[in-house]
Parts: structure tokens; sequence; C-alpha cells
């Protein structure tokens, strides 16, 4: 019978979006929703509820009828809290009129970046493991992205002498994420001199998604921003869901010189038009209030995170000490099995869901991503699980 | 305040070796720290937070107001300490505004209640008036959330 569809479907996509592969994370999500009782180390947002103060900001403009679209860029009350929250945390200073663009999370102004930026053929440097939409978004840009694999041996750092092994005349961007999702790493102020020196003298522009960056334990975080000279190349990408709990706001913000946050305006007109304004007025309330806030959820974290690191040592398993985020990542490959394996065993066997690390770069393989913004009581089952888990494969 | 108050506020029976996980250190350190809390006093007991409204004998509890005359000497310290020492009254606080002390009363059925405020309460020397709210429901006690409608729909993986 001769339908009205079109012949094959899929051979309608365009080759380089059908020819990305399904999300690792999105297969096991798959997997772990079919089961009852899980306890799951396998989110990426934190437990917490949106603090109360924020949320009740939300509600109020709804009240009073908030409704309206913004501003392209965002509410500009907004944007001269962002300049100031930004400049008190790397003493650089972007003027709200022309060099802060309020996004749809991190996620959107990642996207607007490079799509600004890059042209076909325009290579992009950025470090793996990492978080899973770096490589998809470059290549939906027609860029081709330049994995430099770092390793636990080293911190899972970002070194220059990765860097200059895979730079080429068509680079055009770096892609930065510290503190790291999934591997928690972080950078001193020395490492990142040195990753700002190469920038300099390829002409890099450098794209720093910073959406750890209150979620340091150790040490102060430091931007790339910080760098003399830096402003001039970066575009710093920030947002509201980790440090403020915010990730169903969906609500992120890039701040970039003046042409290229005019250019990344552009895409964001016609595409998204502008960021939801309940969010944003839930954002202008958290701007007001932050440090109190942050400081618990991440004291929280922090002593989670000891919990976490304490419990793998004494079950034997090598896991690198994360300087932030709330991810661990630990080396699972002396059981002589795939990261994957791994996990779906351990699924099968105790109910606890972790990450496979491939999911986040093949040089994942041999590790799991333990979020440790799970509740106390969860993070301690789990581990206790797992314990029983290891000690029957050893 | 300090980490390990903290934790034990949020839980006063977390073990010893759990909270040395949490803070990178030893159980005999943290039970060294938790002796030397109770013993300077910072540390007055270990109570469990009960939501009485869902005990069928559970009991009535009354907000009473109280006007008081001061004393030439120690002001409102002793009447109310006094006052204090009736296992009636769960709390006690001295109050600036409209009158002096605030405190929760419990017992039985409201009669009880009523009862201590008519014949022991308002006839002490040094009591000049009171005003007794019973409550009706309680929906926070000492920073825990008595209801629990938070359903979260998080998902179990996401990146």
């Amino acid at each position: 019978m001769k339908t009205n569809a079109p012949q094959s479907l899929r051979s309608r996509i365009a080759a380089h979006v059908r020819d990305i592969p399904r999300s690792g994370i999105r297969d096991f999500f798959d997997i772990v929703s079919t089961r009852d009782d899980v306890i799951s180390l396998g989110v990426g947002e934190p437990d917490f509820v949106t603090p109360w103060h924020i949320r009740e900001a939300a509600i109020s403009a709804l009240e009073q009828g908030v409704t309206s679209y913004t501003s392209n860029l965002g509410l500009l009350s907004l944007r001269k809290e962002i300049s100031s929250y930004v400049q008190g945390l790397t003493g650089v200073e972007y003027r709200p009129e022309n060099e802060i663009l309020v996004t749809v999370g991190v996620s959107e102004a990642m996207d607007l970046a490079i799509r600004a930026l890059i042209e076909p053929g325009d290579e992009v440097l950025y470090h793996e493991p990492c978080y899973v939409s770096y490589g998809p978004v470059i290549t939906f840009a027609h860029g081709v992205p330049v994995i430099v694999e770092t390793s636990v041996e080293n911190g899972f750092r970002l070194t220059r002498q990765q860097l200059e092994a895979k730079v080429t005349d068509r680079t055009k961007l770096l892609v930065l994420n510290f503190p790291t999702n999934p591997t928690g790493a972080v950078l001193s102020r020395e490492e990142t001199e040195e990753i700002a020196a190469f920038a300099v003298e390829h002409d890099l522009i450098v794209l720093t998604d910073e959406i750890y960056g209150e979620l340091s334990y150790d040490r102060k975080h430091v931007s790339i921003l910080e760098i003399p000279g830096m402003k001039e190349r970066t575009i710093y990408l920030h947002g509201f869901s980790k440090a403020w709990a915010m990730t169903g706001f969906r609500l992120g913000f890039c701040c970039a010189p003046p042409e290229l946050t005019e250019a990344m305006m552009k895409i964001h007109q016609y595409t998204m038009l502008c960021a939801p304004i309940l969010s944003q007025r839930a954002a202008l309330e958290a701007l007001k209030n932050p440090a109190e806030d942050i400081t618990e959820m991440r004291e929280s974290y922090a002593v989670r995170r000891n919990y976490m690191h304490g419990a793998f040592a004494e079950m034997g398993i090598d896991c690198f000490m994360p300087g932030g985020a709330f991810y661990m990542f630990p080396t699972i490959g002396k059981f002589g099995m795939s990261s994957y394996d791994f996990a779906m065993k351990l699924l099968e066997a105790e109910n606890v869901a972790v990450v496979p690390g491939t999911a986040f770069g093949a040089c994942g393989e041999g590790s799991v991503r333990c979020c440790y913004a799970t509740s106390l009581d969860d993070v301690k089952e789990a581990m206790s699980r797992i314990a029983r888990f290891v000690a029957r494969l050893s | 305040m300090d980490e390990l108050l903290k934790l034990l506020k949020n839980n006063a029976k977390e073990s010893p070796e759990t909270l040395a996980k949490l803070l990178r250190t030893t159980p005999a350190e943290i039970s060294g720290r938790i002796a030397g809390y109770e013993a300077a006093g910072i540390i007055q007991g270990y109570q469990t937070v009960i939501n009485e409204d869902k005990l069928e004998d559970g009991p009535v509890t009354a907000a009473i107001e109280v006007r008081l005359t001061a004393e030439r000497e120690g002001g409102f310290n002793r009447i109310a300490e006094r006052i204090s020492r009736f296992p009636e009254v769960r709390s006690a606080y001295l109050m600036s505004g409209g009158y002096d002390l605030l405190l929760f009363v419990s017992g039985k059925t409201l009669n009880e209640v009523a009862s201590f405020v008519s014949e022991k309460l308002s006839p002490l020397h040094g009591v000049v008036g009171t005003a007794t709210h019973f409550m009706l429901k309680t929906y926070k006690r000492n920073d825990v959330l008595m209801s629990n409608p938070d359903e979260n729909e998080r998902p179990p993986i996401s990146a």
C-alpha cells in the first residue's frame, strides 16, 4: 500500500547528526529506570532542593504576573548582579550592557559559543574525560573535536605539553572545564597560567565552563580569567544549576568581549529569544544572598566526599581525591572488566547505579563516576553494597 | 559552628566511625572531641524529634505569655527559674516586648494545662498576668519539617 510517509526517514537525517552515537548515559538510564529501589550515585545534580528564598522569589514573581519575554540578553537587573558576582569571584569586570548574555543553562551558552566561532573544519581542543556534550556540540557545528586525554596518574590535570602535541594551524578554540565533571580535577594557579600562555602563543579563544567553580574544597578555584590578558580571548560560562541547586530552572550565562557576546546573542535571539523570565527572577534573588547557601552546601558535599573517599580506600580501590565538583572517579580496572560491565554487574548484584567512565570519553575506561551529591544515608548504604560486591570479585 | 557539631545537630545518632570518615580523622579523636563538648556544656543532651501530632495519646501544648514583676535584686531570674522547674514547662524564654516570659507547657489534656495555669502559675507571687494559646498543629520543630511533601522526580542517571 502506498503511504504518504517519505522513504527511509533515517537516510534523511543529516549525516553529522545521524553518525553521533546515542549517549552512553541514556542507554544506562534506560536500564536503571526499569529497576526498583536502586540507590543511585549516577546523578549529575545536587541532592538539595533550591533554597527556599529563591523558590519563594519565583513564586512571588508568578503571583505578580511576571510572565513576559525579557530583553534578548536577559533582564538588565540580573546582568548587573552577574557582573558584580563575577567580579567578586574572578576580579574581572564585565559590562552588563554588552558583555553578558543570560542563557538557558550553560549547555545553551556552550552551543552558542561554538556555533558563533566555528566554521567547517575548524579544530576545537578539549580535555577528556569530560562532560558528555562537548564533542557532539562541536560536531553539530561542523567543527573537528580534538581530544586531549588526561589520566589519573597526573590527577586528570591538563598540561601545556599535552596541548602542544595536539594543536595545529586549524585549531581555533580551547575548551576548559575545571573543576571537572566527571573527575573532580582542579588546576593550580601555575597550571592555569601555563595553559593561558599556550592559548596566547597559539592565538586561541578559550571557552571555559566553570559551572562547578564554587564547589572547590581544598582551595579557592582559580579561573583562567584571572590570568592577566585572558579576558580579551576568553568566553566565561557559568550558571545557577550546581552552586545554587537550580538545575530545573535551566539558567546560565556567558561573559565575553562585546564582539563575541553580540555574535552569540544573534543565534540566541533567533533560536531561543530569551531565557525564561521566572528563572531569571529566581536567579536575581540567588545572587542577592549567595554566600550562605553556597557555603552550607559546599560543606555538606565536602564531608560526603571525605566519607566516600575513605570508603573506597578501605575497599582497596584506588581513587583520585577530587578537589572540586561532586563526583568521584575511582579506578576499577584491576577487577578485569570494562567500566560498562562493572557498572552493569554492580547494578544487577547490589542495585547500586554508577555511571561507566566511558560515557565521558574513551579514556574514562577503567573508571566509574560516583556522585556524592546524594544523601549521606544513601552514600553509606551504596558504599557498603559496593564493598560487598568487590569483596566477591577479588 | 564546628563541623562536628553541625553533623551531630543534624543526626545525633551518627557513629564515631562514620563521623571520623566524614571529617577525615579517627573515631578516637571524634569521641574525645564529643566528650570535650559534653564536659564544656556545649552539648547539653541528645533528644529525638517526635511529631507528637501523630501520637494517639500525644500531649496538648500551649504557648503561654506571662507578665512578671521584676525584683530589686536579680530582675526576672529568680521567678523565671522557679517557673522553669515545673515539669509541665517544656521551654521557657525571657522575651522583649509586651510580656516577659514565653512558656511552652504540655499536659495530657486541655484541662490539665488549664489547671496548671490557674492553680500553679497564676497564683505565684510576681506573676501579674497570663495569656494562653493552645497549639493546634505542628509544621516544623527543631529545624525539622513535620510533613515531607518533597516528592522529587530527579532522574536516577544524568550527565
